[in-house]
C-alpha cells in the first residue's frame, strides 16, 4: 500500500485539488438546496466544518477500537451527536437562520462528505491527520458553496451577503433563486472548472 | 433501436458546415440535395407569413423583439462554436431560425434583455451544451423561452403584453386567453383567425400560421403528423369540454385559434431533432402536446400552456422512440 498522505498533503488536498464538492462530488444535497443566498450557505459550510472535525477527531481517537463490520453505525452515531449539537445551537442562537435552514440541519448526518472522511482518513491515521483532513475538506465545501451562492443571489436578487451590489435597475433573475437556478449553476461552475483543470493538466504536459 | 443515421455526401470533408444528415429509419432512399441548410431555409420561407403579420400589427415591437433575438443567438452561436473549437456553423440558418422564432414568441413590449438572455440560454443551454445541432434533447427557443419566463415573470407574464403608453392599439388589450381566464370576456372568432388580437407577434394570427405550415407539410420539411396529433388531440378534448362543461364564449374554435396553439404546432414542435423517428411516434407526440395544452389551459394558473407542452413532450421522445419503434421490412412477429 501506498504511504499515506501527511497532515499537511490531506489539509491542501481538500481545498482544491480533492474539493469536495467540484472533485469528488459528494454532499451535493446541501450545495444544490441552501445556495440561493450567501448567508444560508455560510451557516451550512459552518455546521457541516464543525461537524465534519468533531467526527473526524472522535473517531481518529477510537479507530483502535472499532470493529470492521460496525464502523458506519459508529461512524453515524458520532456524526448523528455533532449534528444534534448544531441543531440545537442554531436554534437557541440562530432561530430564524434555523428556519430557514429547516431539515438540511439534520440532514447533515447522511452528508456523505463526512462519513466519507471518517473512513477514508479518520480511521486510518492519527489525531492531528484526521484534524488538517477535517479542515481542509471544510474549507473546501466552503468555496464550493460560497461560489455557487455567490453566483446565484448576485443574479437572482442583486444582493450580496444582503446587501446590494447590482444597480437598482437590475433584473431579478428569479430562476436562479429557484431549484433549477442550482442545477444550472453547479452545472456551468463544475465545466468550468474541469475546463482550467484541463487546461492546467495540459500545460504541465508540456512544461 | 432508434438511432440517427448520418450519411455524407461521397468525398464530401469531415468538417463540412452542413453536413446531409437523415434522421429517419431505413430504407434510406433520399435525395442528396437535401442538407441541413435547404431544410432550414424552408422553414425561413414558412416563417414569411407569420413574420409579416407581426411586423404589420405590431410595428415597432415586433422588428425590435426579432432583431434583438436574431442577432444575439447569431453573436451565441459564433461564440459558443468558437469555445467548443467547432467549425463556424452560422450559415446553416439554424441559429438564426432559433433566434426567429423565440423573437416570436416573446412579447411585444418586453424589455432587451429579455431577448438576449433567451437567446444566450437556448444557444448555450439548449443546444451547444448537448453537443451543438442535432444533439439537443429540447427545443432551444423553447428552452430560452422557459429560463426567461420564470426569471422575468413580471414581463413575460399575461400582464407583459400589455403597455397601456404604447404607439400601437394591439398591445393595449389584453391578450384573448388572459381575458378570458381572468374575467371571462371572449373576443371574436374572426379576429383571433386573422390575428387582430394582442399576444406574442408570431402567435396572433391563426390565418399566417396555417398557410406557412402547411406549405412545410408540403414540402415535407415539417412531418404533417404531429401537428395533426397536435390539432385532433385539442379537437378532442375541447369538444369534450364543450359538451361537459360548456363555457360561454369560450368554444373549441377559440382553444384551436388562440394562443400559441397553431404556431408551436407548426414550427415548435416539429424541430426534426427533438422529435420522434416513426409516423406513429410522431403522431403521439403530437397527441402528447395536444393533450398537456388543453390540460394547463383549463386546469392550471397559466392562461397559455404551448411552451411546457413541447418541453415536456421532448423529454419523453427518446422513451417514444423505444416505446413504435420502427418495423423492419420482413421482419417477423415476435413469438409470445
Amino acid at each position: 500500500m501506498a504511504q499515506d498522505p501527511t497532515s499537511f498533503e490531506r489539509f491542501i488536498q481538500g481545498i482544491i485539488p480533492e474539493n469536495p464538492v467540484y472533485r469528488q462530488l459528494l454532499g451535493l444535497c446541501p450545495t444544490l438546496a441552501v445556495t440561493n443566498n450567501m448567508k444560508a450557505a455560510m451557516t451550512m459550510a459552518g455546521a457541516v466544518a464543525f461537524v465534519l472535525f468533531g467526527a473526524n477527531i472522535v473517531i481518529s481517537l477510537i479507530r483502535n477500537l472499532l470493529k470492521p463490520h460496525l464502523r458506519i453505525v459508529i461512524f453515524t452515531l458520532t456524526i448523528a451527536t455533532f449534528v444534534t449539537i448544531v441543531d440545537r445551537f442554531l436554534a437557541a442562537y440562530m432561530y430564524s437562520m434555523s428556519k430557514a435552514l429547516g431539515p438540511y440541519i439534520p440532514l447533515i448526518i447522511v452528508n456523505c462528505i463526512i462519513i466519507a472522511r471518517c473512513e477514508v482518513c479518520a480511521s486510518k491515521q492519527s489525531v492531528i491527520t484526521a484534524g488538517a483532513d477535517a479542515i481542509g475538506q471544510s474549507i473546501g465545501f466552503g468555496l464550493a458553496l460560497a461560489s455557487i451562492a455567490g453566483v446565484r443571489e448576485i443574479l437572482g436578487t442583486g444582493m450580496f451577503f444582503g446587501l446590494r451590489v447590482m444597480p437598482l435597475t437590475w433584473p431579478d433573475w428569479v430562476i436562479m433563486v429557484l431549484p433549477p437556478g442550482a442545477f444550472f449553476t453547479l452545472g456551468l461552475l463544475l465545466g468550468t472548472f474541469n475546463l482550467i483543470e484541463s487546461k492546467m493538466a495540459k500545460n504541465k504536459n508540456k512544461g | 433501436m432508434a438511432e440517427k443515421k448520418q450519411e455524407k455526401k461521397p468525398g464530401q470533408a469531415e468538417t463540412s458546415i452542413t453536413p446531409h444528415i437523415q434522421v429517419a429509419f431505413s430504407p434510406h432512399f433520399s435525395d442528396y440535395s437535401l442538407t441541413t441548410q435547404k431544410v432550414m431555409m424552408d422553414v425561413l420561407i414558412a416563417l414569411i407569413p407569420v413574420t409579416g403579420m407581426a411586423i404589420y400589427y405590431f410595428r415597432l415591437y415586433a422588428i425590435k423583439q426579432i432583431l434583438v433575438c436574431l442577432i444575439s443567438c447569431l453573436i451565441a452561436e459564433a461564440i459558443f462554436m468558437k469555445m467548443r473549437k467547432k467549425p463556424f456553423s452560422l450559415f446553416d440558418y439554424s441559429a438564426a431560425i432559433t433566434g426567429l422564432i423565440l423573437g416570436l414568441s416573446l412579447p411585444g413590449p418586453a424589455p432587451w434583455y429579455v431577448g438576449v438572455i433567451g437567446s444566450f440560454v437556448a444557444i448555450g443551454i439548449g443546444k451547444v451544451i448537448f453537443g451543438g445541432l442535432g444533439m439537443n434533447l429540447f427545443n432551444p427557443a423553447m428552452v430560452g423561452r422557459a429560463f426567461v419566463m420564470i426569471s422575468f415573470a413580471g414581463v413575460m407574464a399575461a400582464s407583459g403584453y400589455i403597455d397601456v403608453k404604447g404607439t400601437v392599439d394591439a398591445v393595449s388589450m389584453a391578450t384573448p386567453l388572459n381575458a378570458f381566464k381572468q374575467s371571462g370576456t371572449s373576443t371574436a372568432i374572426l379576429d383571433l383567425f386573422l390575428g387582430f388580437t394582442n399576444g406574442s407577434p408570431g402567435e396572433v394570427s391563426a390565418l399566417a400560421c396555417l398557410l406557412g405550415g402547411i406549405y412545410l407539410c408540403i414540402r415535407k420539411t415539417a412531418s404533417w403528423e404531429i401537428p395533426t396529433g397536435v390539432i385532433i388531440t385539442v379537437i378532442i378534448i375541447g369538444g369534450l369540454s364543450d359538451f361537459l362543461s360548456p363555457q360561454e364564449g369560450w368554444t373549441l374554435f377559440h382553444h384551436l385559434f388562440s394562443g400559441a396553439l397553431l404556431f408551436g404546432a407548426f414550427f415548435i414542435a416539429t424541430d426534426p431533432v427533438t422529435s420522434p423517428l416513426t409516423p406513429r411516434g410522431k403522431f403521439i407526440f403530437g397527441a402528447g402536446i395536444g393533450a398537456f395544452v388543453m390540460l394547463l389551459r383549463l386546469f392550471s394558473g397559466y392562461p397559455e400552456g404551448v411552451m411546457f407542452a413541447v418541453l415536456l413532450m421532448n423529454a419523453v421522445t427518446p422513451l417514444i422512440n423505444r416505446w413504435v419503434p420502427h418495423k423492419t421490412l420482413g421482419e417477423r412477429k415476435k413469438q409470445r
